[in-house]
Order: C-alpha cells, then structure tokens, then sequence
C-alpha cells in the first residue's frame, strides 16, 4: 500500500497498463512530456517512449476518430479529452462511431479496447467551461459504459477494469479530487467491477445515491443527518451506464426513502432516470417522493458558484423533508 | 519543429497576397479513352491477370449497380447506391494494393469490396437485411463490412472513417506491418470537420494511409464549385504538408499506378499521402434522388464519353488480352447470376429476434436483457403483428 491521490492513482493504473501491454496507447493535448495539463500522464512519454504516450493537435474530433480507428485495429488506446467541457467536437465520433462500432458490424469489427479519460465537475472556480458534467448526453448512447471514481483507490481499480473491459468506456474523473482525495492504494495489480454499484455505508432510515466527487458531499449531509438520529445508506453508483438497478433497489426497498444528487442540472440528467426506475421497483416500499439533488437549470456560474451547486445543505434538508414528509 | 518559418520564409517589405490557387497541381493520365497509351507514360505494374481481374470486377461492378437500381425500383429492396461512371477509381485502389492493407471506405466503393472477393450472395444478403447478412440486418443495404477481407463496415455519418484511418493506420505501423490503410471519401464529405482533423492528425502522427478522394462532381445535388473554391481537394494535401497526387479518376491505369507509388512511399516512409481522383457521379446519389432535378443532360452526355469502363476494355482489347467474344459472354453471365442471387437472396428469413440486443456490448447487461425478455412475451400475445420473428421465439 501507498499513499496516493487521485492522480497518482491514475497515473499508476496507467503506468500499470503499459508496462503489460505494449499495444496501450496514451494520447492526447499536452499528454506526452507535459504529462497533461494535470498531469496523469506524468513520466509515461519518458518511459515508454514517444510512439506510445504522445500529443495530439488541438482537435478533439481528431483525438477520438484516431483512437476509434486504433481500438479497431486491435491496439488500447487512452486518450484523453482535457475537459469534459470540451468533448462535444469528439461527440459524433463517441456517439455514432464508437458506441455503434460493433452492433452496426455485426460483430465484424469492434473498438471495446478503446477508454477515453476525462476530467468533469464543478468546485474549482472554473466557471461555465471547465466545470460542467455531462455524463446525461451519453448515458442516452446504448453501446457506452460510462465510469466515475470517487477516491483514489476506486480510481486506479475502476480505471484498470475500464481499460480492459471489452467495450468503449467513458472514463469521468472528478477533477476537483485530483489532489485533494488522498488514501491507501495498493501498489500492485487490481481490478473494481464496473455496472456494480457500492455500499459505502449501511443505514435502515433512508438511502443516498451519488457518484464520483458528488460522495463527498452526500456523506457530509449523512453526518449532519446522523447527529439528527437519521440512519443514512450511502451507495457510490460507480458505473453510470450500464447501471446497478438490483443494489440500488434493494436499499430503496430497505429504507423506502431515497435521494438521489448530481452535480450536472437537475432536468434529464441521469439522477431522473434513476428516480424513475426506482419508483418503478420500488413503488409499494415508498414512504415519500423520491429527491433529486442536483445542479441547477443554468450553465455552470463562477462567482454564485457556491449558490448554484447541491452542497450538504441542500442534501441534508431533502433528507429532513423525505423523513418527515 | 516548424518554428522555422519565422527565420526561413523570404523577407518581403510591401505586403501583398499569395494567390489562393498559387499551387499548380497537374493531373495524372496513362490511358486514353481509344484505349491506348500517351507517350512517355510510366505504366503501373500490371500483368494479364491482374488486368483480367480488374476489368472483370469492372463489369461485375456495373451489372450489380444496374441490376439493384432495378430491385429498388421495384420495390424489392429499399435504397441502392450506384457507382456508375467512377467504378475504376475504387476497383483501381483495391488493385494498387495488397489484400492485408485496411481499406476505409465511405460508402460508393463497392468495387474496392469486389475486387477482394466479397462474394455476391453476400452483397445481396447484405441488401435484403436477411440472417445471412454478415451485418445482421442491421443497415441499410451498402453498407457492406468484412473483417476477413479487410474491408471495414461502412458508416453513415460521413467523413467519420478519415480520423479513424490515420489511428488504423499508425497501429498498423507501431506492429510494424508490412500493410496501409486506404481511406475513401468524396469532395463533398472533405468539407466536414473530420477531413482536416484526420488528415492533420495523419501528418503530424505519421501514419501509413493513403486519403482517396473521389472527385466526381456532386453531393448529392450540390455541385463542387458551391462547395469548395480553393484547388480542389489536392491544394488541401499540401496545406498539411503531405504528398499529394490529383489523377484522372476514369483512367484505371493511372489510379493503379498513384495507388501503387502511394503505397510504397507510406510503407517505406511511414506518412500519408493523399489522391484526388477527379471523376464524375453519372448516376443519381441514390435511388431516393433524381438528378435531372439539379443538372443538364448535356452535362452528363459529356461525361458519357469518358466512360472509365470502356476506357479499360479499349486498352484490353488493343493488348489482346480480351475480345468482343468474352464481352458478350460475361455480361451475360453476369446479368444472369445476379438476377437468380436475388431471387435466392429475397427468400432468406429476417435475422432472430436475438439479434436486436446482441453486439451493443460485449454482453447484454441486465438492463437490456429484461427489456428483451419483456418483448419476447410482448410478441407472444400479438404474433400476428411480428410476423418474421413470432414464430422463432424460443
């Protein structure tokens, strides 16, 4: 075990990989000596060379068409989109090619060792673009998984599973824990399944979803909470698509109470879905109406930041309202 | 590096353009339309057999397109995209390469997927979407894929495969193979923002992919010049600091030959190159168009007479290695085979139901998997409105 955060747990899994397979590709702007603009890539152009851990030119539609057309050829390639806010130039490429590669071939062809890393949510002052978290848009793509860690160790077991998973993943890395998400990771090999959900926590009032750098905030609420007597059960989602409908169910049925937060505006975003397919299994246990926790209507501010996002505050007051509702 | 444009560009002291078509880019020709050859011309490397072959996907080539218009028109199958009048730019480029080299195509290069031997019942299961279809009924017919012939399946969305070709291509190369990726696209989808992005990314990356682009005129019923101003397509080649080629798309020796030098340079250097093959679309876009509706019969009466199919039989028949004897039979032949696959073609059962929820993953998630399972008890209450499948439901 070692102390890492959360980019030193990427960096590691990464590392991991090349060192295994030579044909792991890592590219993207500013991934090869720069290490990327935070710096995942750190030291990987130095020790696998240039051929294998390189910088694109500033074209993200390029960046995902050229990793497409490497995954198709049997290479792993990893590239990075350097915000979320900025993947929408590669959307067609993820969305009619990558997610569609193998259905539309029957089986022809495929690009399932094709993972693209990307950094996602608020909290950084980073404003309209640098801050935003669009997981929604391609949770609507059948044919995507779509990841999110909450922690380090999460991080480099998520990543590891991603990677070798045999189909596109969307790899979302809550930038705001980069550095500030510090834990125990082991230094060897090890995989964290994905489309399986975790309980972070055991409780028997009421149960919190959430996701990625969303958990902090939910298990801070839960504290808050607890000090009212309130038993909360917190879930880490962790695969977004295809998602853990049995485990969050289960809960829901335990509790028969639920709140669901994401950072991205609360309209379609993926905490809606899951709202529905609860009420949907979990009707009769239902002791109020489901919650949904999220970011508001508007783009991503930057100076009413702390206004705009679902902090503790909101949470724990959606939980008070469920428990008394 | 290219900081050195700063210290190594001449030093004027007026400023003044450079013109936009300051780049002169000659065409390439080998072949008359008579059939014989222009003096000083640099043959490609072809023998008899290989000129059989081509000129006989040629004809296979135009006798499908005929045939399957006719289907469509008939309602026997819903869409056909013919090549009619531009069939050598793509036999020619399968015949300028070797079989493991990856050939991306857009969507009007069926004679590349000929020339490899892609069989015609698989073409026409492919355009009946029945369960022989190696696609699985899944598209629309054309849309033709093999991964054992190296002929990845075709996509809609256009210009997706240019970004892509240059990654197959540069993976080609880090497994140092002895194999390229050619990349087809017309001048209407060099508009899209792929084209710059694959073809920058090939440049700067090095890949070993040859950027064909078939000129012929129109997308759909837009014509080049509302398209385009610059030097064509080829200026582009330049601009990214790639070898470059423009050819006569209809003359097949000479998309043999820059087919040919294309794919010794990018194996021997590692880079692109990019040809723009100029040509013309004689027929419609597809069968849901009409292109009196956007062009004079003068125009296309004009381009009749470059025929590239003609073109080539002239050339066969001055070097001997054809006559009128073996025209008519295989054409013949052709037209008959063709017409019987389709009548075996049409009868082959719609794919299984199984098939709507397999190849999204790897594996069915739970999700996808009860939503299936919820259909199959759906269709068992109303057979009679799922006719091709109730029947099948296991």
């Amino acid at each position: 075990m070692a102390q890492m955060n959360l980019l030193q747990a990427i960096n590691n899994a990464l590392d991991t990989v090349m060192a295994e397979n030579d044909r792991a590709v890592c590219f993207g702007e500013d991934v090869g000596h720069f290490g990327g603009v935070f710096r995942a890539t750190s030291g990987l152009q130095e020790k696998y060379g240039k051929n294998r851990c390189f910088n694109t030119p500033l074209v993200e539609q390029g960046v995902i068409g050229f990793a497409n057309g490497l995954a198709a050829q049997g290479s792993t390639p990893i590239a990075e989109i350097q915000f979320a806010d900025y993947i929408f130039p590669a959307f067609d490429q993820i969305v009619n090619e990558s997610a569609k590669f193998r259905y539309r071939s029957g089986n022809e062809f495929d690009v399932g060792k094709l993972t693209i890393r990307t950094p996602y949510g608020g909290g950084i002052a980073g404003g309209l673009y640098h801050s935003q978290s669009p997981e929604a848009y391609f949770a609507h793509t059948p044919g995507l998984k779509l990841v999110v860690p909450r922690n380090p160790y999460q991080a480099k077991g998520l990543l590891l599973a991603s990677i070798r998973d045999d189909n596109p993943v969307i790899f979302f890395e809550p930038k705001r824990l980069y550095r500030a998400s510090v834990g125990e990771v082991p230094e060897e090999d090890y995989q964290l399944p994905l489309g399986k959900a975790e309980v972070v926590q055991q409780g028997s009032d009421i149960t919190l979803l959430a996701w990625g750098a969303q958990m902090e905030i939910v298990e801070k609420a839960a504290e808050l909470a607890s000090a009212d007597g309130i038993s909360c059960e917190i879930i880490d989602l962790r695969t977004i698509l295809p998602w853990d409908i049995e485990t969050v169910a289960n809960s829901v049925m335990k509790t028969g109470r639920f709140v669901v937060s994401q950072e991205a505006p609360l309209t379609a975003g993926f905490a809606s879905e899951i709202a529905a397919t609860i009420q949907q299994e979990c009707f009769l246990h239902l002791e109020a109406p489901i919650a949904r926790v999220c970011g508001m209507d508007t783009p991503y501010p930057l100076a009413l930041e702390k206004e705009y996002v679902a902090d503790h505050l909101k949470i724990y007051e959606a939980i008070k309202n469920s428990m008394t509702y | 590096m290219n900081t050195d444009i700063y210290s190594e560009s001449p030093v004027v002291h007026q400023p003044a353009f450079i013109d936009g078509h300051s780049v002169e880019i000659p065409i390439l020709k080998i072949l008359k339309q008579d059939g014989s050859i222009y003096e000083n011309a640099t043959m490609p490397e072809i023998d008899q057999a290989l000129a059989t072959k081509t000129y006989k996907t040629l004809a296979f080539h135009r006798v499908l397109d005929e045939r399957m218009v006719a289907a469509q028109r008939q309602g026997r199958i819903s869409f056909y995209m013919a090549a009619l009048g531009e069939e050598a730019a793509s036999v020619g480029g399968a015949a300028g390469l070797k079989d493991q080299d990856m050939i991306m195509a857009q969507y009007r290069e069926q004679g590349a997927l000929m020339f490899r031997g892609f069989s015609l019942e698989n073409f026409m299961n492919q355009m009946f979407s029945n369960e022989k279809d190696l696609g699985k009924g899944r598209q629309m017919p054309i849309h033709y894929g093999s991964n054992e012939l190296n002929y990845m399946t075709i996509s809609s969305p256009l210009g997706t495969q240019i970004p892509q070709a240059a990654g197959y291509a540069y993976g080609q190369k880090m497994q140092g193979l002895d194999a390229v990726t050619i990349c087809y696209f017309g001048e209407g989808a060099a508009s899209e923002g792929d084209f710059h992005a694959g073809l920058n990314m090939a440049a700067v990356h090095q890949s070993p992919v040859i950027f064909f682009c078939r000129n012929n005129g129109y997308a759909i019923s837009t014509p080049s010049d509302e398209q385009y101003v610059g030097n064509g397509i080829a200026s582009r080649g330049v601009g990214y600091g790639m070898k470059t080629l423009r050819i006569d798309g209809n003359d097949i020796l000479a998309v043999i030959a820059a087919v040919q030098l294309a794919r010794e340079y990018a194996v021997k250097e590692g880079k692109p190159v990019l040809i723009e093959a100029m040509s013309y679309r004689l027929g419609a876009h597809s069968t849901s168009d009409d292109p009196s509706g956007y062009r004079t019969r003068e125009e296309e009466a004009k381009w009749q007479e470059h025929d590239p199919i003609l073109r080539m039989k002239n050339w066969m028949l001055a070097q001997g290695w054809w006559d009128e004897a073996q025209e008519t039979a295989l054409f013949e032949k052709l037209r008959d085979d063709v017409l019987a696959a389709v009548k075996v073609s049409e009868k082959i059962d719609k794919p299984p139901v199984e098939d709507l929820i397999t190849d999204v993953y790897d594996q069915a998630p739970p999700l996808l998997q009860s939503q299936f399972e919820q259909l199959k008890e759906h269709i068992k209450k109303y057979p009679d409105a799922y006719p091709f499948t109730a029947g099948r439901i296991k």
